[in-house]
């Protein structure tokens, strides 16, 4: 199933002003796969994530995406909506970001509105109510009822957004993105603040999208039972830099993975309270 | 205890009220505070009064027994507000509109448009005689159709504008103009303005695309206020303040409604009356309402619109899910302009006579008012805000110089009672199941 990259990352480079929180960063990750993005707090994760996204401009370094159809973009030379539109990379929030106001059904209405936008006929066609537009609106909800159907909330398609509870609001926000039909999934920290029942389900959810293999995921985790349970490939970020790549086995096992994320070996902090005659 | 600590929920609010004891030192606390506030601040504006004597220099006499008066009552003043909030009971907020609320809210929905809407079509019939209630009506209905078009803009996209009466003069002007000038009918105008007031509304929106909030606000009121000063000093075009007269009136599809001999009446072989017009203008501005309106209605259900209220939700969303948003608030931009513009053609056409007088920041702080307090995207309050507003107005036309103190007061409380407008509650575009209406608490507000 590990097939050629979706996404290759070369040399990728981010400063703002005289701070570098991204610095000389190259990973891939393959068509049909889950990679993680993981790493201590401030690491630079959620920076690449906005690089990839197109909320920054990379100060150095190409991203490429290549769909399975060779098909392949240059994403830091496409602008935001573009990346989305075009390239067919979705994304998902820290600080989830559903519209409150709209009901869930009209959050994956929303996400759809390129495709629908196409079908009404850029509005016109929408407008007095042509047969195709009716059968593509049609469509559109029924794509939406079975996304909700898989997330669990179907009975509540026709509440606020901002009512739901917090795992819902979660898993909402991952089917909105997959309502875009995207290539690569983004999802920035998608089990915070989940109990352990909700981050199982949300396992599930994800292996689920994976087993479609029409979309390959990309996530940024700080739940690492998470992350060693679905990832195919972990690639770790310590102060911007890359530190370890590879299977969530020899991730695991790297003493630079384990210094990053626990500090250093005893007998090493001995050695500079001596030096410092402590 | 504190009696006003709002209850978390509200269900217990009218039992619990009539529970909780009357906390008597509190209350004093409170109004002894304003009291003091108001002697400090009356004690300069009414304590004190200054004159210039005969040789100019300053006289000056205390007023002490006024200002006891004004404090003594601001003291009582405060004691009775605070019974009256004991007596009511907590206020508490509701963030799920109750089964009730929303029984209610479905059957006002149903029932009140195609009342409203039947009372109107009726009204040349009823008050045939009566011009002053046909004009008044013809007020109201243009201002109904300002705010149904504003609201494109701010109830749905989000997007504050204070410079909406810009497009209303843009379609007045391109009428006056086009059909003074050129000849051209008012049937072929009224597209034209339409058109041009939404281009005026695109190249209004380029610049102010980065803009939200108070920035947008004052960049839109600019706006107007460069149109309005345009309008008045190119005098060659527009007339300047002179403004433009003579513009033709309106024909019914190429009948004129005149006494003349090709005259609606003479054709009819019904007696002519200045009546006719003013029914006609009624009938077409009620059109150009409802046209807006479905459009509008038509188009929440669209993508495009869809897409207005999701940015108004929030923007960086809209741009991770691949909607161009410079496309979609210009497209809001040049909406609400197109339906200015059309009310604004139709104004030059009624009055016969415009000047930039008539395209003041006031008519568009009105506007915008009136979307405001009919609750931001709803259509039906939009229309009730237009007639309580204008209808308000006249209503209170025998208190003179009170009038606009009267209203002003009126307006306060209506906010305080329905801070979120009359109709506080946003319809969903769609459902599956059933729709429910959604709580004003979570839908943004137009920044």
């Amino acid at each position: 199933m590990s097939g050629d990259p979706i996404l290759e990352v070369d040399n990728l480079a981010m400063r703002f002003g005289g701070i570098v929180a991204v610095n000389g960063l190259s990973f891939a990750a393959r068509h049909g796969e889950i990679t993680a993005l993981i790493g201590p707090n401030g690491a630079g994760k959620t920076t690449v994530f906005n690089c990839i996204t197109g909320f920054y401009k990379p100060t150095g370094g190409t991203i490429r995406l290549s769909h399975r159809d060779g098909k392949s973009y240059q994403l830091q030379r496409l602008n935001d909506f573009r990346i989305s539109k075009i390239a067919k990379v979705a994304r998902t929030f820290q600080n989830i970001r559903l519209f409150p106001g709209m009901t869930a059904l009209e959050n994956l209405m929303v996400a759809q509105h390129n495709a629908l936008m196409r079908a009404s006929g850029l509005t016109f066609l929408g407008l007095i109510g042509a047969p195709s537009w009716r059968s593509a609106e049609a469509s559109a909800i029924e794509l939406a009822r079975i996304w909700l159907k898989r997330i669990g909330l179907l009975e509540r398609a026709d509440d606020a957004a901002g009512n739901l509870p917090y795992g819902d609001q979660r898993r909402l926000e991952i089917a909105r993105a997959m309502c875009t039909t995207p290539a690569l999934l983004c999802l920035d920290e998608p089990a915070a603040g989940l109990n352990a029942r909700e981050s199982a389900g949300l396992s599930e959810l994800l292996m689920s999208i994976r087993a479609e293999g029409n979309t390959s995921i990309l996530l940024i985790e700080h739940d690492m039972s998470v992350v060693m349970e679905i990832s195919d490939h972990v690639v770790v970020l310590d102060y911007g830099v890359k530190i370890a790549d590879g299977t969530p086995q020899h991730v695991r096992d790297d003493a630079r993975v384990i210094a990053a994320y626990l500090g250093v070996e005893d007998d090493e902090v001995a050695a500079v309270e001596q030096e410092l005659g402590l | 205890m504190a009696p006003l600590t709002p209850a978390p929920a509200a269900a217990a609010t009218a039992a619990a009220a009539k529970k909780r004891g009357l906390d008597v030192a509190f209350i004093f606390k409170k109004s002894l505070i304003s009291a003091l506030v108001a002697l400090v601040l009356f004690s300069l504006m009414i304590g004190v009064r200054t004159e210039a004597g005969p040789t100019g220099q300053l006289i000056y006499w205390t007023r002490f027994g006024d200002l006891a008066a004004m404090v003594g009552a601001v003291f009582a003043g405060s004691i009775v507000v605070e019974l009256l909030r004991w007596w009511w009971g907590p206020v508490g907020t509701v963030h799920s509109v109750g089964p009730k609320v929303q029984g209610a809210l479905s059957f006002a929905g149903r029932v009140l448009p195609p009342l409203m809407l039947g009372f109107t079509f009726l009204m040349p019939v009823i008050f045939y005689d009566q011009r002053y209630i046909l004009d008044l009506g013809i007020l109201v209905l243009t201002y109904v159709m300002l705010g149904w078009g504003l609201n494109v803009v701010v109830g749905l996209a989000g997007l504050l504008d204070l410079g909406y009466v810009a497009f209303y003069a843009v379609g007045a002007y391109s009428y006056a103009l086009l059909a003074t000038n050129f000849g051209l009918s008012f049937w072929v105008c009224l597209p034209l303005a339409g058109i041009l007031a939404a281009f005026w509304g695109v190249l209004l929106g380029f610049p102010v695309l980065r803009l939200r909030g108070d920035y947008l606000a004052i960049v839109t009121l600019a706006f107007g206020e460069i149109i309005r000063l345009v309008i008045i000093n190119w005098q060659s075009l527009t007339g300047g303040p002179n403004g433009i007269s003579g513009i033709p009136r309106p024909t019914m599809f190429g009948i004129p409604l005149t006494p003349a001999e090709d005259g609606l009446a003479a054709r009819l072989g019904i007696e002519f009356s200045p009546t006719h017009r003013i029914v006609f203008l009624f009938y077409l501005i009620l059109a150009l309402a409802l046209l807006t309106n479905w459009v509008t209605i038509r188009l929440r259900r669209l993508p495009i619109g869809r897409a207005w209220e999701a940015l108004r939700e929030d923007e960086v969303a809209c741009r991770a899910l691949g909607i161009n948003t410079t496309t979609t608030k210009l497209t809001a931009f040049a909406t609400g302009a197109m339906f200015g513009g059309f009310a604004g053609a139709f104004f030059a056409t009624r009055q016969g006579f415009i000047s930039p007088e008539s395209f003041t920041f006031q008519e568009s702080a009105l506007v915008l008012a009136i979307v405001v307090l009919g609750g931001m995207g709803s259509q039906l309050g939009v229309a009730l805000a237009a007639v309580a507003m204008i209808g308000g107005f006249e209503l209170f036309r025998g208190l003179d110089q009170y009038r606009m103190l009267v209203f002003g007061l009126a307006m306060v409380l209506l906010m305080i009672w329905r801070p979120r407008g009359l109709i506080g509650h946003r319809a969903p575009t769609v459902f599956l199941e059933q729709s429910r209406a959604i709580s004003s608490d979570l839908v943004k507000e137009g920044r």
